[in-house]
């Protein structure tokens, strides 16, 4: 799961990060009286920042014709003015794709002088199973961009989970990066703040890009986490009440809310022909075969292992609400699964959803001959497949006529 | 020969008395595997099935039944512990079937159960299966999920990240009349105890493999460092298959560790790598078995 930015601002100033003040605003009249609160603080210069999970957003474009998710602003009536613009309006970034993303909340918070940008994460390090500090002296660029032309340039501290990050560990990375002095301290306990928000909210990934050295006004420099970004271990959202209520269903695909009610797991694409395969593997393997023949698959689908046939009835209509299927292919191994339940769901939810489009239909494994049996007696229309190959063909055939 | 479990393997189950654990532990038994001990907290002393002794920690059902592999069906907010009691049992072999267990609950078992002599398999995994010498392979040792029979007795290794995909390869042998030697599914997690690098070591030294199957997934490095090792090291051939060159980057695609993140753990670094190494490359997961059976 992935939450906002100002959400990602609140855990991380919650062990300890230092974030630029803000305030959550979703009306202008809210963001013109933040910004007074925040220009009559001292601030120079204000940021409203329109909360969507994509980045991109300072070069996006609102549908509307307003350039630019996130704007500087001088003057209360600028930042109310900018809060209308956003609000309520549709915005399309690199990451959003030509759909864009509602926004209906903005951050507007307060914008420092920056004098330097790093980049700074904690993720799991997959090669040693631990987690990993990251850093770079690129801060504000593009991280995989950096990763791919100067690997140098990434600082890496694995953490040893047994006794969690020791000072040292990021006074390494500090200094690595060129702090010293006055900006020493404050960045050790930024970084065990990072980590520890990681460790204890389960995170899969927390990001602070840019992380800055901000100048005050008195000149005095201090690290302040500009922009934040944070997604979670979903298996472990169990344990994590207050993160659960962060989830925010309007970032995500209406299709995926619904088969998640159904503990399916579902991800639409763009291809014409559905899916329905038990097991993630077996499902990446089905939409490759059927690109392999020529068609192009509509969805990953996962029934996964105790698939019940109310289940596979809502996948079936899940999948016939997507506009562009053409075609459905059901590739079933059974392994925890008994062929014969799936078998009766396929049936039930053929009849329920008075099925029109071709539909090839491959089992194996436990109970195979029985579920093949049902599908036989059943009288439907249904195109059998023998094995990937032949079922993958078949359907890309069926569609294709 | 076989690598890590043989039919004389006795086993004990954690988790035997719940819905799931019950269903694939008589699946076992009518398999013929050595279900030796049950565990449930709670409800030591009564029997599974009215053969199987349940006990309520794993330390008395290891003593009392001379289990040395466990199998673990408890759901995902108990299963590290149920890990940690299996190792500390000192059991040889723990497999463990459950999905959805926290990545920092396996990176907390991972780093506390370094250096001892307990292999781990899973979490999130099939398990896996020494195919038996009766019909439909009877007579094995099936720890886990994977249906037995499916299987055949013979000389292929199969090891893989997916549970379906490994049935797939398996079948697409038996098929073929081609048996197996055992077939690991080291499961679909970014945290797991055993990679496909470990399996295929054990492969390269099993007398009774001649051949290995390795199926990946998008997500992480792990393919790419047992091609590297296979380049330089393995005696047999091997032929593997990579899922997800579909896949939508940023997207985990069903298994926790099945993500294409930062441009990194794409399906087609992974073929590269397996080419690099002369893997034989499956076009399609159809064609596993006849990419394996070219080479030998």
């Amino acid at each position: 799961m992935n939450i906002h930015e100002f959400q990602a601002k609140e855990l991380l100033a919650q062990y300890g990060v230092p974030v630029p003040a803000g305030s959550v605003c979703r009306t202008a009249e809210e963001a013109r009286a933040a910004a007074e609160k925040l220009f009559a603080g001292g601030s120079g210069m204000v940021v409203v920042k329109s909360q969507i999970h994509a980045g991109g957003r300072g070069k996006g474009t609102f549908k509307s014709g307003f350039q630019g998710g996130v704007k500087l602003c001088k003057t209360a009536d600028d930042v109310c003015e900018k809060a209308k613009a956003m609000l309520g309006q549709t915005l399309v970034t690199k990451q959003t794709g030509p759909d864009g993303r509602l926004v209906s909340t903005l951050l507007v918070a307060d914008a420092p002088a920056i004098k330097k940008e790093f980049y700074a994460a904690v993720l799991l390090d997959r090669v040693s199973s631990r987690p990993l500090l990251m850093a770079s002296a690129e801060g504000g660029m593009d991280i995989e961009e950096v990763a791919e032309k100067h690997p140098e340039k990434i600082i890496k501290e694995i953490i040893d989970p047994a006794v969690g990050m020791y000072p040292y560990q990021a006074r390494k990375v500090a200094a690595a990066l060129g702090l010293s002095g006055d900006l020493i301290n404050p960045a050790v306990k930024l970084f065990m703040g990072l980590y520890k928000t990681w460790w204890k909210s389960d995170a899969a990934m927390v990001e602070i890009n840019p992380l800055a050295i901000i100048e005050g006004p008195g000149g005095k420099q201090s690290l302040s986490a500009v922009d934040a970004k944070m997604s979670l271990d979903d298996n472990a959202l169990y344990r994590h009440a207050n993160i659960q209520a962060m989830r925010d269903l309007n970032e995500e695909a209406p299709l995926e809310i619904e088969a998640s009610k159904f503990a399916l797991n579902y991800i639409k694409l763009d291809g014409s022909i559905a899916c329905l395969v038990n097991g993630a593997g077996l499902a990446m393997a089905t939409m490759d075969i059927i690109q392999h023949y020529g068609g192009s698959p509509a969805n990953f689908l996962d029934v996964g292992g105790g698939a019940s046939r109310e289940q596979v009835t809502a996948a079936f209509k899940i999948i016939l609400s997507d506009p562009n299927v053409k075609g459905i292919l059901v590739n079933i191994f059974g392994g925890i699964m008994q062929c014969d339940i799936i078998a009766t769901g396929i049936v039930e939810a053929v009849r329920e959803t008075h099925l029109k489009l071709p539909l090839v239909v491959r089992l194996e494994g436990n109970n195979v001959d029985l579920g093949k049996k049902i599908l036989r007696e059943s009288g439907l229309p249904l195109i059998s497949g023998d094995s990937m190959a032949d079922a993958a063909q078949k359907i890309v055939k069926a569609v294709g006529k | 020969m076989a690598i890590l479990v043989t039919p004389q393997t006795r086993v004990l189950v954690q988790g035997i008395t719940g819905s799931f654990g019950a269903r694939h532990s008589q699946l076992s038994l009518a398999y013929g595997t050595q279900i030796v001990a049950g565990v449930t907290p709670g409800k030591g002393g009564q029997t599974f099935e009215n053969k199987v002794p349940i006990y309520d920690t794993v330390a008395q059902a290891a003593k009392e039944t001379g289990a040395t592999a466990s199998a673990i069906f408890v759901p995902p907010p108990f299963a590290a512990d149920a890990i940690l009691e299996a190792v500390d049992a000192g059991l040889d072999l723990v497999v463990c079937i459950t999905e959805g267990i926290p990545v920092n609950d396996m990176i907390k078992v991972k780093r506390a159960t370094q250096g001892s002599k307990t292999r781990l398999i899973g979490p999130n995994c099939p398990g896996l299966v020494t195919p038996g010498e009766g019909k439909d392979s009877h007579g094995g040792s099936r720890i886990g999920i994977a249906p037995g029979y499916i299987h055949k007795k013979g000389n292929v290794g199969v090891v893989s990240r997916s549970g379906t995909l490994t049935y797939e390869a398996v079948w697409q042998l038996t098929c073929r009349g081609v048996g197996q030697s055992t077939c690991v599914g080291i499961g679909g997690d970014p945290v797991n105890g055993t990679s496909h690098l470990d399996v295929i070591k054990m492969f390269n030294d099993d007398p009774e493999t001649h051949g290995i199957i390795m199926i990946g997934e998008i997500g992480g490095s792990a393919e790419e460092e047992a091609a590297e090792w296979i380049a330089q090291y393995c005696k047999k051939p091997v032929a593997g298959f990579i899922a997800g060159a579909t896949a939508p980057p940023g997207r985990r695609m069903g298994h926790a560790g099945a993500i294409v993140s930062g441009g990194k753990g794409t399906a087609k670094a992974k073929i590269d790598a397996f080419k690099a190494a002369g893997i034989g490359v499956a076009a399609t997961p159809s064609e596993m078995a006849e990419t394996l059976l070219k080479l030998m």
